[in-house]
């Protein structure tokens, strides 16, 4: 939709058509709108954190509000900034890489977004009434026994938004194995789109242990259950266990996207094909499978003993090696190739060495009794920052720089970007490269403060001054965003030179992306025709009436019962008349849910003389 | 509407669940969820697996359970599953009518079961004193038994709105992959069930 | 492009010179300097890793250093289409197995050290020392098994012995780490106890740290380990199995001291091998390395801890404003008297500055 013509239709209708869309393209903005604005306020808790480390013995925030900073800002990193801005992207490209007009599910996409969404804001909310403090990993039986509703608002929260992202992995599934135009096999499938494949594969099998784990603990401490009491015969490892089965594999939902990404780049960029394909598709496949052999790999000083520590030491070592090769394959892309540096390959370039640092310090981690000096402690915070940051974060920047003309039409401002780049890429540097150091010599993670005279001194002055550097490029980033969208310069349908379908069609896509569904001829289906002289696809169909969903509201109801009902089920613990807002919110759902299922939607045709006339672009 | 002319068919497929790209969706997304759900019951029975030695000293599975009821309602839940086969058989030959009177008793069987298994937890409360917060084994005992039953009263809303929404109309190509994904549910709930039976109450009794 | 890998070699120079400022951390602190069998046995591992991972970092540099200086676009050359190659299936062999040997020579290390960590078995011999180490908020306490000793915050463990521990909680969940000396272990509650081992090679005050999340004053859980002589050592047993708890104090002020912590402290607290194990067992308080952990032992600290608990580990145990300042003057002078060993952490040799 160009800003011209949400001009002429007033703001109300406006708001009203990205509350009831069940468009893959809007709800992607929805996505990377949400998912942006959680990772500033994930940003703002991480400086916070710093400046709290910035001297020994600061006391910039209590003891007490600083858990609470740590355990939000790792819970709104993954759950709200990486996982939706991931989505926002798994839903602005893959319909689009694989010639399709939707996903499987529009109207379950739309819930998917909204659950997040409330998820989000009942987790937020509690910072006016005392946020979670046990960690992001909220271990029992320190959260079990956390005072306040902190934790129950993480419960809530949580459960609420991990439906959502259960439904969008699912509808991807679908869409990925149903929806692809004639002639894409699997195996000529971009990259991109069978990371989001596997992605979504270990969204479907690893988020259900979440909830059950979720559920457990929502059970202790607001129904009395003793999972976790072992006064009652509990066990708190329980916990551990559930969380790391979903945990583990939520690492690799969050990189595959990103490494897919990274390989659109890489070879558009150097106009050159992804060098082994094949092997990519079958390491990326590998990893995920390798997921879920690897949990307790985050537990090796629990006492899991020497024979369970070993095995998942070895099979963590494993995931090395489809990692090594898909590196590899990444500079052998490049290699021979023509090489454009632009923002979006800029941040690709970066991502190699840093990942690989990142995966170093994996394997190192792994060797499970040298664990027993780096767990928990600074080198563990060095580590996943250097691949969720590393990885996702760098991945997400390319991306967006990338995809930005194709999702609305304008390309990002070159400078603006490269500024962007190297404050935020040396920022990052300065801030986790000494943290490896700081947890050798003996500061273990969430240290609220920590003595004179431990030699921690410089290292911590350092690192925060690297996290003003990356919030100062963050911030010229939504400069640039700003800056571009009010100049307002439109741009062709494949502004790179690209390879894929996605560049195939107008910038952005008309609602019903394809006219006609494009007939795929081989990997890098555009570029096949390219390489024969010619300019477009060839259609696979005549031009025809083209079916459409209709907008609802009612995955927003749905999501805003649950919403209600989660405030009902935190606060019944003091006062049963909360239960009250239970049974309304849950009449909410479950209502919208029974109306969704007795009224028939059938959707709605764009018809072809319409088509002709170029409505709807 | 030319969609009215889609989803009527003067001649129904031999499929029909499957005959539209919105119904083939819907069955494999639905065999998707389905593989969620087992992670989550393998969860749930992972940390019943890990509880249920946690008595406190009493109320042990042994001494609680009957297997005579848990039979009965073994057998109710299994027939179910047999008439929601045979619900299907007439769905595919285009018979409504059958189809939905053998949904009806598949519906009449599951209530059985929720009935038996709401006087089974009846009985433990108040027989035993046995509840949700007496110890870990209790709190994994509801929580994994409880969760299946509130699948199986979703499951019989879900097939009896499915059967009142049509009754009148009869089914069409819109309508069929509704009909076939609620008794795939069906057939899933059934078989967690079976492993309950075998985890939870033959080996609490043997073991 | 030169000006990128510039940038990031000169990343690593300041990374390496921070390090040389801060030298590999205060001595008695750091995994990078160990001195007892564990920490040594984790840093020859870590060597190990970090060599071969540093090799294959090389590796990826040189072919990433090379790939970027010698095919980024030419002046002229935007138009320029390079040959569309597909893979290469020996490359792709080399880069698959090559790693698989590299991680099969670490794994073989890693196994064994993690086994070599697990042996505990010997704990239950006549005459090998097992310490019960209890987690609590946020201060440990030692049970000397068989000995008869309790104490807390400062563990005496003879060096060149190995001393078995038995580690749980009373709470939540806490890891028990002395950084130069050997790798963390949690503590768990309930009945899942851990064991490790720690074997000091030189006598030394080492500090220990709590590293699992376990409240607001987590980063405040700080205990010392002190090594020393085995003649000193069974000097030190014999003098805590020793100790009268009733004891008089020299000084009126202590002795009042003494009747006041008798009257409020006693219910939570213990001098001697008894007592509730609810707080802190204050035996030989007079040579504790720290107040509570963190503080210097000095009597004004001692009174603002005992005054205002809260505001030095907040969310602790001990309640505030439970003697006034006066009655908390004497108990400190009670307190710090108590000097049950000859045997202190000065015995302790080298870092004994502590």
């Amino acid at each position: 939709m160009s800003t011209a013509v949400a001009q002429n239709r007033g703001l109300g209708a406006v708001i009203w058509d990205y509350l009831t869309t069940v468009d893959h393209k809007k709800i992607a903005h929805l996505y990377l709108v949400s998912g942006g604005l959680f990772f500033l306020i994930g940003g703002l808790e991480a400086m916070i954190i710093r400046i709290q480390l910035m001297e020994p013995s600061n006391n910039f925030i209590s003891a007490g509000l600083y858990n609470e900073m740590i355990t939000m800002h790792g819970t709104t990193m993954i759950f709200l900034a990486a996982m939706p801005i991931i989505f926002a992207l798994m839903n602005a490209v893959v319909p689009l890489q694989i010639g399709a007009r939707d996903v499987a599910f529009p109207f379950l996409n739309s819930l998917g977004f909204w659950l997040f969404l409330f998820g989000g804001l009942i987790l937020n909310i509690s910072w006016f009434t005392g946020a979670p403090d046990a960690g992001w990993t909220n271990y029992a039986p320190l959260s079990t026994t956390s005072p306040g509703h902190g934790v129950d608002y993480y419960v809530m929260g949580l459960q609420i938004s991990g439906a959502g992202t259960l439904i969008g992995g699912i509808n991807f599934l679908v869409t990925i194995v149903n929806m692809r135009a004639p002639g894409m096999t699997y195996m000529r499938m971009p990259l991109f789109t069978w990371t989001v494949f596997v992605t979504s594969t270990l969204i479907l099998f690893a988020f259900p242990a979440l909830t059950v784990g979720l559920f457990l603990m929502m059970f202790d401490r607001m129904f009395g259950s003793a999972f976790f009491d072992v006064a009652l015969g509990g066990n708190a490892m329980i916990w551990e266990h559930l969380f790391w089965i979903f945990g583990h594999p939520e690492v690799y939902i969050l990189i595959l996207p990103a490494f897919g990404a990274f390989s659109e780049i890489f070879s558009t960029f150097s106009k050159k094909r992804l060098f082994g394909y094949s092997a990519m598709v079958f390491a990326t496949v590998l990893i995920g499978f390798l997921a879920f052999m690897v949990w307790a790999h985050h537990m090796f000083t629990v006492g899991l003993g020497p024979i369970a520590n070993s095995i998942f030491a070895v099979a963590t070592m494993a995931i090395a090696v489809p990692t090594g090769i898909k590196i590899f394959n990444w500079l052998f892309t490049m290699w021979g190739g023509n090489i454009r540096m632009n923002s979006a390959m800029l941040w690709s370039v970066a991502f190699i060495p840093t990942f690989t640092i990142g995966g170093m310090t994996g394997v190192m981690l792994a060797a499970a009794a040298a664990d027993y000096q780096y767990h928990d402690t600074y080198f563990v915070v060095a580590h996943f920052h250097y691949v969720i940051v590393g990885g996702l974060v760098f991945g997400i920047f390319a991306s967006l720089h990338y995809w930005w003309p194709k999702m609305f039409g304008q390309v990002l401002n070159e400078a603006l970007g490269k500024w962007t780049f190297w404050l935020f890429f040396i920022g990052f540097h300065m801030t986790f490269f000494i943290q490896h150091f700081l947890g050798l010599i003996g500061m273990p993670r969430r240290y609220w403060t920590y003595q004179e005279g431990q030699g921690l001194e410089v290292g911590n002055m350092i690192s925060t001054v690297g996290a003003f550097l990356m919030a100062i490029g963050t911030l010229v980033f939504i400069y640039n965003i700003v800056q571009t969208a009010v100049k307002g310069e439109k741009v062709s349908g494949d502004p790179w030179d690209g390879r894929t379908l996605e560049w195939t069609i107008p910038s952005p896509p008309p609602h019903y992306n394809f006219k006609q569904t494009p007939l795929v001829r081989g990997l890098d289906a555009l570029w096949v025709e390219k390489s024969e002289g010619k300019k477009g696809m060839t259609p696979a169909e005549p031009l025809g009436d083209i079916h459409m969903p209709n907008n609802s509201i009612l995955p927003f109801l749905m999501s805003l019962g649950l919403f209600i009902a989660g405030f009902g089920f935190i606060y019944q613990v003091d006062d049963k008349m909360w239960l009250i807002l239970v049974f309304i919110g849950m009449g909410i759902t479950l209502g919208s849910m029974l109306t969704r299922s007795v009224k028939d939607d059938l959707g709605h045709h764009i018809h072809k003389e319409d088509l002709e006339k170029g409505a709807g672009e | 509407m030319s969609n009215e002319d889609v989803l009527n068919p003067k001649e129904m497929p031999h499929e029909p669940e499957k005959a539209t790209l919105e119904g083939k969706n819907k069955f494999i997304g639905f065999w998707f969820f389905l593989g969620g759900e087992t992670v989550l019951f393998a969860c749930l029975f992972g940390t019943y697996l890990a509880l249920n030695g946690s008595t406190m000293g009493e109320n042990t599975p042994e001494h609680l359970f009957g297997l005579e009821l848990v039979f009965i309602m073994t057998m109710l839940l299994l027939t179910s599953s047999l008439t929601s086969v045979y619900a299907m058989y007439h769905m595919k030959n285009n018979d409504f009518g059958k189809m939905q009177l053998w949904l009806g008793i598949t519906v009449v069987l599951g209530l059985g079961f929720l009935g038996c298994e709401i006087y089974e937890f009846y009985h433990y409360i108040h027989e035993y004193e046995f509840t949700f917060r007496s110890s870990a084994f209790g709190s994994a005992f509801y929580t994994l038994v409880g969760f299946h039953g509130g699948h199986v009263l979703f499951g019989l809303s879900w097939i009896t709105a499915l059967m009142i929404r049509n009754a009148r109309r009869g089914l069409n190509l819109y309508n069929a992959p509704k009909f076939y994904i609620a008794s795939l549910y069906w057939h899933f709930i059934d078989v967690v069930w079976v492993f309950i039976f075998t985890v939870v109450y033959l080996m609490g009794k043997v073991g | 492009m030169r000006g990128w890998m510039g940038k990031f070699r000169s990343l690593i120079l300041f990374g390496a010179l921070t390090l040389f400022l801060s030298g590999c951390g205060v001595e008695n602190m750091t995994a990078l300097k160990p001195e007892g069998y564990g920490a040594n046995l984790l840093f020859d591992l870590m060597m190990i890793s970090i060599a071969i991972m540093l090799f294959v970092f090389i590796i990826v540099m040189a072919i990433y250093t090379f790939v970027l200086i010698r095919y980024r676009q030419k002046k002229g050359q935007e138009d320029y289409i390079p040959k569309q190659t597909e893979g290469n299936k020996a490359l792709e062999i080399i880069w698959t197995v090559i790693p698989i040997i590299l991680l099969l020579v670490l794994a073989v290390p890693t196994v064994q050290a993690t086994f070599d960590l697990a042996d505990t078995g010997a704990k239950n011999d006549e005459d090998a020392l097992t310490v019960e180490v209890t987690g609590n908020q946020y201060w440990w306490h030692f049970n000397y098994k068989g000995q008869e000793i309790t104490t807390s915050q400062d563990l005496y463990i003879p060096t060149g012995e190995r001393v078995y521990l038995d580690l749980k909680s009373s709470d939540v969940i806490h890891s028990f780490w002395v950084p130069s000396i050997a790798g963390k272990m949690d503590t768990n509650p309930g009945e899942n106890v851990n064991s490790m081992y720690l074997e000091a090679y030189e006598e030394g005050v080492y500090w220990g740290q709590c590293a699992e999340l376990c409240g607001p004053s987590h980063s405040l859980m700080d205990f010392k380990v002190i090594a020393v002589s085995q003649e000193e050592f069974d000097q030190w047993v014999e003098d805590m199995q020793n100790v009268d708890p009733k004891a008089q104090p020299e000084t009126a002020s202590a002795q009042e001291g003494q009747e006041l912590f008798n009257n409020n402290c006693m219910s939570c607290h213990a001098i001697g091998s008894g007592g509730a194990g609810i707080a802190p067992n204050l035996t030989n308080f007079g040579n504790r390395t720290m107040i509570a952990g963190i503080l210097e032992p000095t009597k004004e600290n001692l009174v603002d801890w005992i005054v205002n608990p809260d505001e030095i580990k907040p969310g602790n145990q001990m309640p505030a404003n439970l003697v006034s300042e006066e009655e908390a003057s004497k108990i400190a002078d009670y307190l710090l008297q108590l000097k049950h060993s000859e045997v202190t952490p000065e015995s302790a040799g080298k870092n004994n500055q502590e």
